[in-house]
């Protein structure tokens, strides 16, 4: 397996304070990887950084090709999708013209009714609702529309931040359910940013845990999951 | 009562030119989310460039056509050289920003086309329009053209991809950017087609008020002020408001005893002030919860 | 890096101004302090009375300032404010005889409840909403100053002529000497005590309203008090300012206090810095100086030398004058380090 994206030596910062100290990883296609970490120690930063939306140094390669100087909306066109922190829902707008946006900058213009029937066989809860300002969703019909809005992109890679913030359990498991299913039948690599460690290390196949802007640890979810003094010190569980 | 429905009629004429306007303030509301100043001048320079190509020998359309062209182009130009670099500066600058240009473009207008008043040709004549003294057919005309750009916006709002973009970058620049909108030029384009609808406004109120470099003073004022009234998130309203604050300016100036001219403006604006004060949002536009 | 910045909050129209930073220390303004002091004992009449109109200008530009850069209010009608308080001052001058001194704290008094009402309503206005709701007041002073039911006060549209006060004391002093010195002082005056009012609970009051409305009105500030407040004091000192212009000027008329000095203030602000109460001055001179400059560029396209001038420094700075004190502040330090 080759690596879909490798960061090299990144640091961000925001205006004088210093954010991320030299993180390097990588991820293989096809993957499904979690960045675990504490409140503070730059899990969204560094997500952040690799679609440019915030001032970072380092190398950051997507299939090859060097994407560190590119404009936030350029690192989406190469087929990264970021579903942010907070969801970023177009909450004015109704959850059909919220799908439509997540395809705006493919050409493919023909694929796009058919990709939006897909979106809705994956979150059936999406399509009783099309019509439906997408404000007026709860936060975990908010969270599925976050998540299919992404995927009409038809991204390669997928970056989410926090996706399980602010829901309940039973709806955690069922978006994760979800994602797992995205990841083998799409074929579309994912990185997971969690705070909610335990979860996050039963669905991926890889770990990184990140500590006040630096990977402390990295390597197999499972031997993550199993090595108790990590859990206890890093994950907190 | 026909005192009232006359004035009613009147209010709604002059109303067609601060919908007209009120029409591109919500554009560029809806595209940098504050009001430019100099809009109105905008639309005045245009004005006058349609007026200086008819004076060369192009006729009314043609002009009409090659005008809002130049205006379109003119409004990108101006966003991608002035305030482009403004982006990250405080809302406050920009303000100044658009106050500068006002002073900048009414001085180069002056220069060029003198401070005396010019005829402006209309193509709908000027005669009472179904018999009715109170309306002429141009505006007649002014109405017709207005509320065909309202159906256009409409329809470029609601069913093309790129207004479906420019909302998405206007209510939310940073997920914009996400599902990959160059919300940058989302912006320039904004301004593009504000200058565009301000210079068919100017064309179409220049026979009223006459073609002279501060013609839009007053109308900017009014149009701003039906764009509020409208609530600013809403085409429609805008144009409501405009027609609302016509039939405003026409029954205070009626009915309200010792009001001179130059006490109505700010008596209509007192009342949608008072407007305002009941229905925050505007009488059509949608109330923004705002989550701390 | 998640709960805090979950919270999306709609971006502050002024960006958050830390109290400290709202002026200026102590040595430097020793030095401006020393500077306004000795300046008139060496120049003509003429720029006396300029540097007096600097002043006045400066107060009234810090009054905008204290309501936008304190509180997060917009105001396009200071204007309005700056004209009662103007005509008060002529009116007890020319009509009651009064002193010119006393004028001012009554003008002051008059346009804080003046103020304070017209706070009310614009409570339940924000941003552009409140920014027309205020410029409707400023269209609408001179045509009320010039009705003719007032006009036995107000001299209607001739105005009122107002007399120069001489240097009291029997002081060797020409008037417009004495009226700098006057207007030095009451100047002085109203920015300590305006530094004091921000550095004051008052004063945090305002900024936890300019910074985050809804939390401060969780933390137990009455918003709705502190707001109609900043209105009040805003338009008192620009009350003040209007009646020591009337005394400088020696003339009120309707005309001369249309939106174009709302704007004009407006400006001063930016180009001072919005939340920078020294910054006035240096704004005051921009608007006071700038379009005599371009006028003398070029006297047809004054306006768009205006104009050109004005971009130039928002480009340069587009935080005004305190972002060169900034700067300068910093360059200070590197020297002393080196």
């Amino acid at each position: 397996m080759t690596a879909m994206l490798n960061v090299k030596d990144l640091r961000a910062y925001y205006g004088q304070v210093q954010a991320l100290h030299g993180l390097s990883f990588s991820l293989n296609e096809g993957s499904l990887t979690t960045l675990l970490g504490a409140n503070g120690a730059g899990k969204t930063t560094t997500l952040r950084a690799i679609c440019n939306m915030v001032r970072s140094t380092g190398a950051i390669e997507f299939e090859g090709k060097p994407i560190g100087t590119r404009s936030t909306e350029n690192v989406v066109r190469l087929g990264i999708a970021h579903v942010p922190q907070g969801r970023g829902t177009f909450t004015n707008m109704t959850v059909e013209e919220n799908l439509q946006l997540g395809a705006i900058s493919r050409s493919d213009t023909k694929a796009i009714g058919s990709d939006i029937e897909r979106m809705y066989e994956h979150f059936p809860v999406l399509k009783q609702r099309y019509t439906q300002q997408a404000g007026t969703l709860s936060g975990g019909e908010q969270q599925m529309l976050a998540v299919a809005r992404a995927l009409m992109l038809r991204p390669r890679l997928m970056l989410l931040d926090e996706p399980s913030f602010g829901l309940a359990p039973l709806i955690v498991r069922d978006l994760f359910r979800i994602l797992g299913k995205i990841n083998r039948e799409e074929k579309v690599t994912i990185l997971v940013v969690e705070q909610n460690a335990q979860l996050a290390l039963e669905l991926a196949d890889q770990a990184y845990v990140i500590e006040t802007g630096r990977i402390v640890m990295s390597g197999n979810a499972k031997d993550i999951a199993n090595n108790e003094d990590v859990r206890k010190s890093y994950l907190g569980y | 009562m026909e005192l009232f429905a006359n004035q009613v009629l009147a209010g709604i004429a002059t109303g067609a030119i601060y919908a007209c306007m009120a029409l591109a303030v919500v554009m560029i509301y809806q595209a940098i989310d504050h009001l430019n100043f100099a809009q109105g001048e905008m639309a005045m320079f245009s004005t006058f460039v349609s007026w200086q190509l008819m004076q060369w020998g192009v006729p009314y359309w043609g002009a009409f056509v090659l005008t809002v062209a130049f205006s379109f182009a003119a409004g990108i130009v101006i966003e991608r050289l002035l305030f482009k670099p403004l982006a990250k500066a405080p809302i406050l600058t920009n303000v100044a920003g658009f106050i500068a240009l006002y002073a900048i473009i009414n001085s180069v207008a002056g220069l060029i086309w003198d401070f005396t008043i010019k005829q402006y040709p209309t193509p709908f004549g000027s005669s009472p329009f179904l018999g009715s003294q109170l309306i002429s057919t141009h505006q007649a005309g002014m109405i017709g053209i207005t509320l065909l750009m309202l159906l256009l916006l409409f329809f470029f709002f609601r069913f093309t991809r790129v207004g479906l973009a420019m909302r998405a970058a206007a209510s939310l620049p940073e997920s914009a950017r996400l599902v990959g909108i160059n919300t940058s030029w989302m912006i320039a384009l904004g301004w593009g087609m504000a200058s565009a609808i301000g210079s068919i406004a100017g064309m179409m109120i220049a026979p009223v008020v006459f073609l002279e470099p501060n013609m839009m003073l007053g109308v900017l004022i009014y149009g701003f002020a039906a764009a509020v009234l409208g609530g600013l998130s809403s085409p429609f309203g805008a144009v409501m408001g405009g027609f609302l604050v016509g039939i405003f300016e026409n029954l205070v100036g009626t009915y309200i005893p010792g009001v001179g001219n130059e006490l109505k403006l700010p008596i209509a604006l007192a009342l949608i002030i008072v407007v305002l004060v009941v229905k925050p949002a505007g009488l059509f536009g949608r109330a923004i919860v705002k989550r701390v | 890096m998640s709960a805090a910045e979950e919270i999306v909050t709609e971006a502050a129209a002024v960006e958050a101004v830390p109290k400290r930073a709202m002026t200026l220390g102590y040595g430097t303004s020793l030095v401006v302090l020393a500077a306004l002091i000795l300046i008139p004992l060496f120049v003509k009449n003429f720029i006396i009375f300029q540097m007096t109109m600097l002043l006045i200008y400066a107060l009234a530009v810090m009054a905008l300032n204290i309501l936008t850069g304190g509180s997060g209010q917009f105001s396009l009608g200071q204007s309005a404010f700056y004209a009662v308080g103007a005509y008060t001052s002529a009116i007890l001058m020319e009509h009651a005889g009064m002193n010119y001194a006393l004028t001012l704290p009554i003008a002051g008094i008059v346009c804080f409840g003046f103020g304070f009402l017209f706070g009310q309503p614009a409570l339940r206005l924000s941003g552009v909403y409140l920014a027309l709701a205020t410029f409707a007041l400023a269209t609408a002073m001179p045509q009320l100053l010039k009705l003719g039911y007032f006009e036995h006060w107000t001299g209607g549209v001739q105005g009122l002529v107002v007399t120069k006060p001489d240097a009291p004391f029997g002081l060797p002093l020409s008037q417009d000497m004495w009226l700098y010195y006057f207007t030095l002082a009451v100047s002085i005056a109203i920015y300590v005590a305006s530094v004091n009012l921000l550095r004051s609970r008052s004063g945090r009051a305002f900024m936890a309203i300019r910074d985050n409305e809804i939390a401060a009105s969780a933390m137990g500030v009455d918003v709705a008090l502190y707001k109609t407040l900043a209105f009040g004091v805003s338009a008192g000192i620009t009350g003040v300012a209007g009646g020591l212009g009337a005394i400088a000027v020696q003339f009120v008329a309707p005309d001369g206090y249309t939106i174009q000095l709302a704007i004009s203030l407006f400006l001063g602000m930016v180009v001072g810095g919005v939340g920078w109460l020294p910054g006035s001055i240096v704004g005051s001179a921009f608007i006071i100086f700038v379009p005599n400059i371009a006028e003398g560029i070029s006297k047809g396209l004054s306006g768009a030398v205006f104009g050109v001038l004005l971009f130039l420094v928002i480009f340069l700075v587009p935080h005004g004058a305190r972002q060169v004190a900034i700067v300068a502040q910093q360059l200070a330090a590197k020297l002393k380090k080196n």
